[in-house]
């Protein structure tokens, strides 16, 4: 699905990543971490193609993201669901009309998809706050609004940036348990997270494997962990 | 080019609740936008209205003195009949001379009556006899009749309103090209205006942007959003400002005979439907200076 072949970002002379290999298998669970700063974002945005590498190849969807057009890009965005640390809402929209935007922006009916939207509302649990505004949303709930947003497409991806960063521990097992079911359904999962205890508490759920970016390279990490 | 026609159309009548609602209200920048295409469709009209007036008066120029030339004859009394049989004669065997006939003296008070006054007393004074001339599709060759009045009338002389034809034709349709020109000033400045204020509002929504590039959409719906607002605006701003200048038009003085070009300023007949094009063309600016803006900055992001 994802596969970086000595994959290199750099950034105003310097080499941010260097040497990146990687290869996200359909229906895997992979966890990023490191120290704040390793570049574990910018890995994510490779893969989301928000950056294009300055050396070695991304494949995405088996194509090269170089050779891409822009509409490419977006049609292959549709097939990733994102879910950022800051979540990232239109805040004039609802927490409704925010999570049905990528059935909008496709061109798919929402209102004929309302009670998918409904059915996804009450699996985060956000069923009494769909006509909300996001600055009304505490933390936790914020997040499960940004991945249920991430989801409703049926993507065959889901990328989180520090999805856990900003909420608490219980809220976080909460969002956690979501995401293991997704990937029981078949979901490729790639979370970046410096949390250690989320992920010793998902490898005890799912086979998650763990990389890690040490010295601006990726590593696989052992049983450290 | 078929696709940016059937996006202008789209714009303009097909409503997408959905996709205007994800460009969050701009405020008092819409407001501006609007007012600015009106004041600029205001002078549009009146630039226009130049332009058809100035049109006319040039071709009622060219047509009025076109055909008509003058025969001035200054002779001593008891020579002025015989010069006029003279020139009348050479006149009636001219080829590319249609008719000639001598002024009446009523006909020449008429004439003078706007610098002496009515009560003139045109057999007091050396005035020259006028003969008008009438002439053909094909006219006279001007220098040879000049040389036969001259050996037929010495006191004779040919006026075809040439020299006086030519530069009042040419500052009218001077007139009506500098008014086009103004026209075309005001589609660029309207361009120029609606470009700054919708990469004001790109800019303002970059992370409206941002989202919707991540959750999937393509350059042509986030631009469709932005066009749609800035093209309605410049509709509705064009629209206002096109009535009330043809309002301001509709009161000028009626043309008259007396008051020559200035009151001549307005429409005629069906004229009056130009304007109406006015709205449609702010659109059609408005549309393409907002699609530019979207795409050049939709280009530098990912």
């Amino acid at each position: 699905m994802i596969e970086l072949a000595s994959a290199a970002f750099s950034y105003g002379g310097g080499d941010i990543l260097t040497d990146l290999n990687l290869r996200l298998a359909p229906g895997s669970f992979h966890f990023l971490t490191g120290p704040s700063g390793s570049g574990k974002t910018t890995l994510l945005r490779l893969c989301y193609m928000e950056l294009l590498p300055s050396a070695g190849k991304v494949m995405l969807f088996d194509a090269d993201v170089r050779s891409m057009s822009r509409d490419q890009v977006a049609l292959n965005r549709r097939r990733i669901g994102i879910v950022h640390q800051d979540c990232q809402f239109l805040d004039h929209l609802n927490v409704a009309e925010n999570i049905a935007l990528p059935l909008d922006v496709s061109g798919r009916d929402a209102g004929a998809e309302a009670g998918n939207l409904q059915e996804l509302l009450g699996w985060v649990g956000l069923s009494g706050h769909a006509r909300s505004m996001p600055p009304q949303l505490s933390g936790g709930e914020r997040q499960r609004a940004a991945l249920a947003r991430a989801v409703i497409m049926s993507p065959d991806i889901i990328i989180a940036d520090e999805p856990t960063g900003n909420i608490d521990w219980e809220m976080a097992l909460r969002l956690l348990t979501l995401l293991v079911e997704l990937n029981k359904m078949g979901k490729t999962i790639l979370i970046a997270t410096h949390d250690l205890n989320l992920i010793r508490t998902a490898k005890s759920q799912t086979s998650a494997r763990v990389l890690r970016i040490h010295n601006r390279r990726l590593q696989l990490a052992g049983a450290d962990l | 080019m078929n696709a940016a026609a059937t996006s202008f159309w789209r714009v303009l009548f097909a409503s997408d609740r959905r996709a205007d609602r994800v460009v969050p209200p701009s405020g008092y920048t819409a407001n501006l936008t609007s007012f600015t295409a009106g004041a600029m469709a205001f002078l549009a009209v009146f630039a226009l209205a130049l332009s058809l007036a100035t049109g006319r008066l040039a071709d009622r120029w060219s047509a009025e003195l076109a055909r008509t030339a003058t025969v001035r004859i200054s002779a001593p009394d008891g020579q002025m009949e015989a010069q006029s049989k003279a020139v009348l004669k050479v006149l009636e065997t001219t080829p590319g001379i249609a008719s000639a006939r001598v002024l009446s003296d009523q006909e020449q008070r008429k004439l003078l009556e706007p610098w002496f006054g009515p009560d003139l007393p045109l057999e007091a004074l050396p005035i020259p006899r006028l003969i008008e001339v009438i002439e053909n599709e094909k006219g006279p060759d001007a220098e040879g009749l000049r040389l036969r009045l001259s050996a037929e009338a010495p006191g004779a002389v040919f006026d075809d309103h040439t020299r006086w034809r030519r530069p009042l034709i040419k500052a009218a349709t001077r007139l009506r090209s500098l008014a086009g020109f103004s026209i075309l000033l005001i589609a660029l400045s309207t361009a120029a205006m609606i470009t700054l204020a919708a990469n004001a509002a790109l800019s303002a929504n970059a992370t409206v942007i941002k989202v919707l590039r991540l959750v999937g959409a393509r350059d042509n719906y986030i631009a469709r959003a932005f066009v749609r607002r800035f093209t309605m605006r410049a509709l509705a701003g064009a629209a206002v400002g096109t009535v009330v200048s043809m309002i301001a038009v509709s009161l000028l003085p009626p043309a008259a005979e007396e008051g020559g070009f200035l009151t001549g300023l307005g429409f005629r007949g069906w004229h009056w439907f130009l304007p109406l094009l006015i709205p449609f063309l702010s659109a059609l600016v408005a549309f393409w200076a907002t699609r530019l803006a979207a795409f050049r900055t939709l280009r530098g992001l990912t």
